[in-house]
């Protein structure tokens, strides 16, 4: 049976009357990320890894700076990861509970990783798009700015600083904060300079929009797909940077840790045949860069569909 | 027998939002020495007909039916086969030429390769040759200018130069997308009487795609029309022009304004463009049909032949021409 | 009648750094715009021809005012543009709008249609209530053919036409009083170019608005203006009434763009005769000395190097650039 012609009509003005809802760019490119497998599943180890940081020390008796005097001196053999001691991943060479101490480190690790990253994109952003789209001298001034900065060699000057201000996580942000927005600031000076030629970017200014409202509503949200792909891929350099400056022994202070200065202390003991403390670090540091890097490919892919 | 035989031609496009059919069954023939335009206008298949045609689909079209070159179906012939059928007897040229001209080597060298590889030629032969060709397209001072970059010529320039490297090895097809779509008025006049001067001089067989009906008019026998992939009416230009039978045809000369004529205002086709992720089942042209009838939207209307060397494909004709 | 926008010897330039020249050489200037003058009446349409490169799209930025002036005056309704503050600006930005060429690039992609038909109103008139703005934005997304719950779409889930449709509608949301159309329908397939075209005459007479309409296809011009200016390398050829221009063209250049136009009728266009015009457009970092158009001009003599050939009056609004002009028929008749 057929509905009648004026029924169908019927529906078809009720449907052309209601407001549409609009699929966003932002929309599509949810979308499109969900279909990626390899990026949704690194998402998901990102949002364990994240919960295991923040809630992980609930699993446990042990503080991260309690020794167990019970292990001392017998630490190779005493102190292996098991289940009946109570400590799941060992203990480290203080005799101190690994598993307490590999959620505190990840948690700073991912820290580091995630404030740099946020300083990259919201100076770094801003201080791009500024620069692009005022152009001419401004633009010179700036990006010499930023030339000189880069020039710079970073990793000397932040152990002069951590040498002489004492080692802090403070001076760590400070220094990690200062050289992360350099590279960002360019990459979205490049993509404002196209970004500001596109005709709606001189609609707007024709129509007498301030520029500041122009960068802030026509530039910035253009720029965003490829400094989230920038800053998602960020986050693992900072935590590796920030891995080195421990590894030399200059991050962050005892009793905190950090994934590189548990790595460090692993790697010094391996000989002593205490693996499991290299190990356990070794693997939360592994799966977070690479499920950051996964993520990152799955939004690059997402966010701009003429790559593939 | 006709040099160019197409039958039954369907291409479709695997994305990610669904299957787009760009080609729905489109058959037609071209003899020798013919000049043919396909018009259409964005979204009409006309592009993606000729670029299945040589093989030049994107990785993710397919292309289904039958391309009778001299007797061969292009279609099933392996990449090396069909590269050798593109040199020599098909050539086609484009709508932006410096997207088939690598920028970083000399015009020289680039054709000169193309000799070399199809003729066996030698390369200072090769050269002279190229410079022969590029004389032959007017390029003034060619003997000099051949060992330039493409960037230092003029757009006009450079589709001259696609089209001495299209006509090296004497191609018995030449097939234009659009070749002056991107160049200025009277550069347009400039490479259509070349085309000319070429297509009688060479004996070249020339399907022109285009949207242009104005270029159509002064330049080709017959006219294939097309819309949703599939062709709408096909015959001579001038019976074609002079007495459209497709409400599309009609509508879409009606719509052009000209510099002869004063009208007041401009008839219109009602409507977009197709979406062809979304082809009614019928006539692609029935949501902007004002003669549509109830049986348009599920129907196809059949190519049928009419007027003895015309087809059309339409339920209700403007005017039963029989 | 008083004309509401009148330019006077209007020139812009634009600095041009030769390659890998030293930060300190002069840049080399480009005359994208050379002593333009003209009047528009207000009501009317004023079309603009020229190929690429001829300054037409330069001209329509200087007189919006996005594109500064070297040279000469853009007096809107009196007041010269080059000397207003920036509040007589702003009034000046309210009453002179435009639309572009490309009618996607034009629209800012992460903005719903709404949001970007109602940007001049959010910036001009910000005590406006949402409600009303909403109501606005529905009407007249109304009047230039789109279906107004379409409002929280998004411009890539549109079609061009569509696109171009937004584009006009939020170029008309201020009620301007000239709008300048940049190659307008150029992007567009031809069956709905004319919808597009038919859309602007229909506004223009509706809304009282004046037009500059600028484009390079004589054909469409002709047809929506009043008036037609020729322009070539940055400099006015001719001008004239659509009728006069396309039928009676004096100036050389005008007659071998006219005669370059390929008309849709077979049995007209293998008839005609068509002197094609040689080489191509010089570069406008060194024009040609005297007339500009000299170097492919089929009636070129040697004085034409000299002077620059100042713009004559014919009579009856019709003035053009060249000493040896003739009338020709270019077209046939049909």
């Amino acid at each position: 049976m057929y509905p009648n012609p004026s029924t169908v009509e019927a529906l078809e003005d009720a449907a052309l009357l209601a407001e549409v809802q609009g699929r966003s760019l932002w929309a599509d490119a949810r979308t499109r990320f969900f279909r990626n497998k390899a990026a949704v599943v690194s998402l998901v180890v990102l949002a364990l890894i994240a919960l295991f940081a923040l809630f992980g020390q609930f699993l446990t008796q042990y503080e991260r700076d309690t020794v167990d005097f019970a292990l001392m001196g017998a630490n190779a053999h005493k102190g292996a990861p098991s289940f009946e001691t109570g400590h799941y991943f060992g203990t480290d060479n203080s005799g101190r509970d690994l598993f307490a101490r590999v959620v505190q480190g990840t948690g700073i690790s991912l820290m580091v990783g995630i404030v740099g990253a946020m300083v990259a994109v919201i100076v770094g952003t801003l201080y791009g798009a500024v620069a692009g789209y005022f152009g001419g001298r401004i633009d010179n001034i700036m990006m010499r700015i930023v030339d000189v900065l880069m020039s710079i060699p970073f990793m000397f000057v932040l152990i002069l600083m951590l040498v002489i201000f004492g080692r802090s996580i403070f001076m760590l942000f400070l220094g990690i904060g200062l050289i992360s927005w350099l590279d960002m600031a360019r990459i979205a000076r490049g993509q404002t300079l196209t970004i500001k030629n596109k005709e709606f970017v001189e609609v707007a200014h024709a129509t007498g929009v301030h520029p500041m409202k122009i960068i802030l509503r026509h530039i910035v949200p253009n720029l965003l797909g490829i400094v989230i792909v920038y800053a998602t891929l960020l986050v693992p350099s900072m935590i590796i940077f920030e891995s080195f400056i421990s590894f030399l022994g200059l991050g962050v202070q005892e009793p905190n840790t950090s994934l590189g200065a548990l790595i460090s202390e692993g790697a010094g003991s391996m000989q002593y045949g205490t693996l499991w403390q290299l190990i356990f670090p070794l693997i939360f540091f592994v799966l977070t860069i690479f499920s950051f890097f996964f993520v990152g490919d799955g939004l690059r892919d997402a966010l701009d569909p003429k790559d593939r | 027998m006709s040099l160019l035989n197409i039958e039954d031609l369907r291409v479709s496009f695997t994305t990610a939002d669904g299957d787009v059919n760009a080609v729905n069954g489109v058959s037609f023939a071209i003899d020798a020495k013919e000049t043919l335009a396909i018009v259409g206008e964005s979204g009409s298949g006309k592009s993606q007909t000729a670029f299945a045609a040589m093989g030049l689909l994107a990785k993710n079209g397919r292309a289904t039916g039958k391309v009778m070159f001299d007797g061969t179906d292009l279609l099933t012939l392996s990449e090396r086969q069909l590269n050798k059928v593109r040199s020599k007897q098909v050539s086609m040229i484009f709508q932006d030429p410096m997207t088939s001209l690598n920028p970083y080597i000399r015009i020289s060298e680039q054709m000169a390769e193309v000799l070399m590889l199809h003729k066996g030629m030698s390369k200072s032969d090769a050269i002279a040759d190229s410079a022969r060709m590029l004389d032959a397209v007017r390029i003034p001072d060619a003997r000099n200018r051949v060992r330039s970059f493409p960037h230092e010529f003029s757009g006009g320039m450079r589709q001259r130069i696609m089209i001495a490297m299209a006509l090296l090895c004497q191609p018995k097809l030449l097939i234009a997308d659009e070749p002056t779509t991107a160049l200025d008025v009277t550069v347009q006049a400039q490479i259509m009487q070349l085309l000319g001067e070429i297509r009688d001089e060479f004996g070249t067989a020339i399907v022109l795609i285009t949207h242009d009906l104005g270029v159509v008019a002064g330049f080709c026998d017959r006219t294939l029309v097309l819309y949703g992939g599939q062709i709408m009416e096909d015959g001579p230009t001038d019976t074609l022009f002079a007495d459209p039978s497709h409400p599309y045809t009609h509508g879409l000369l009606r719509a052009v304004p000209r510099l002869d004529r004063a009208d007041s205002e401009l008839a219109t086709i009602a409507g977009e463009p197709p979406d062809m992720s979304r082809l009614p089942k019928g006539c692609p042209f029935t949501p902007r049909c004002a003669m549509r009838r109830d049986n348009c939207a599920a129907d196809r209307p059949p190519l049928v032949d009419f007027a003895g060397d015309r087809r059309r494909s339409c339920h209700i004709p403007i005017k039963e021409v029989v | 009648m008083s004309a509401i926008l009148s330019v006077k010897d209007l020139s812009v330039t634009f600095d041009v750094r030769p390659q890998g020249a030293w930060p300190w050489t002069p840049p080399l200037k480009l005359h994208a715009v050379s002593e333009m003058s003209f009047d528009l009446e207000a009501g009317q349409c004023l079309g603009v021809v020229g190929e690429s490169g001829s300054g037409k799209s330069t001209l329509a930025r200087a007189i919006v005012g996005t594109v500064p002036t070297s040279g000469g005056q853009v007096n809107f309704e009196g007041g010269d543009l080059a000397s207003m503050g920036p509040a007589e600006r702003r009034v000046h930005r309210r009453d002179v709008q435009m639309i572009f060429q490309d009618p996607l690039a034009a629209l800012n992609p992460r903005m719903t249609v709404g949001e970007i038909i109602a940007e001049p109103l959010v910036t001009h008139e910000p005590g406006v209530s949402r409600e009303e703005r909403k109501k606005r934005v529905r009407e007249l997304m109304e009047r230039v053919g789109l279906l107004p719950n379409l409002i929280n779409r998004y411009p890539h889930e549109f079609s061009g036409g569509q696109c171009q449709r937004i584009g006009i509608a939020r170029a008309l949301i201020l009620k301007p009083k000239l709008l300048i159309c940049d190659e307008p329908v150029s992007a567009l397939d031809v069956s709905v170019q004319a919808q597009v075209v038919n859309l602007l005459m229909e506004l223009q007479r509706d809304m009282g608005l004046s037009m500059i309409f600028i484009a390079h296809d004589l054909s469409v011009v002709k047809h929506i203006s009043d008036q037609i200016i020729v322009m070539y390398l940055g400099r006015q050829m001719e001008m004239a009434t659509a009728e006069t221009l396309t039928t009676v063209p004096e100036h050389p250049y005008t007659q071998a763009l006219i005669s370059s136009v390929p008309i849709p009728d077979p049995v007209l266009e293998k008839a005609r005769v068509r002197p094609v015009l040689e080489g191509e457009l010089p570069s406008p970092l060194a024009p040609p000395s005297g007339c500009v158009f000299r170097t492919r001009c089929p009636k070129a003599q040697n004085s034409c190097a000299g002077d620059r050939p100042a713009m004559q009056a014919l009579g009856n609004g019709h003035f053009v650039a060249c000493p040896y002009h003739q009338a020709e028929e270019v077209l046939a008749a049909s």
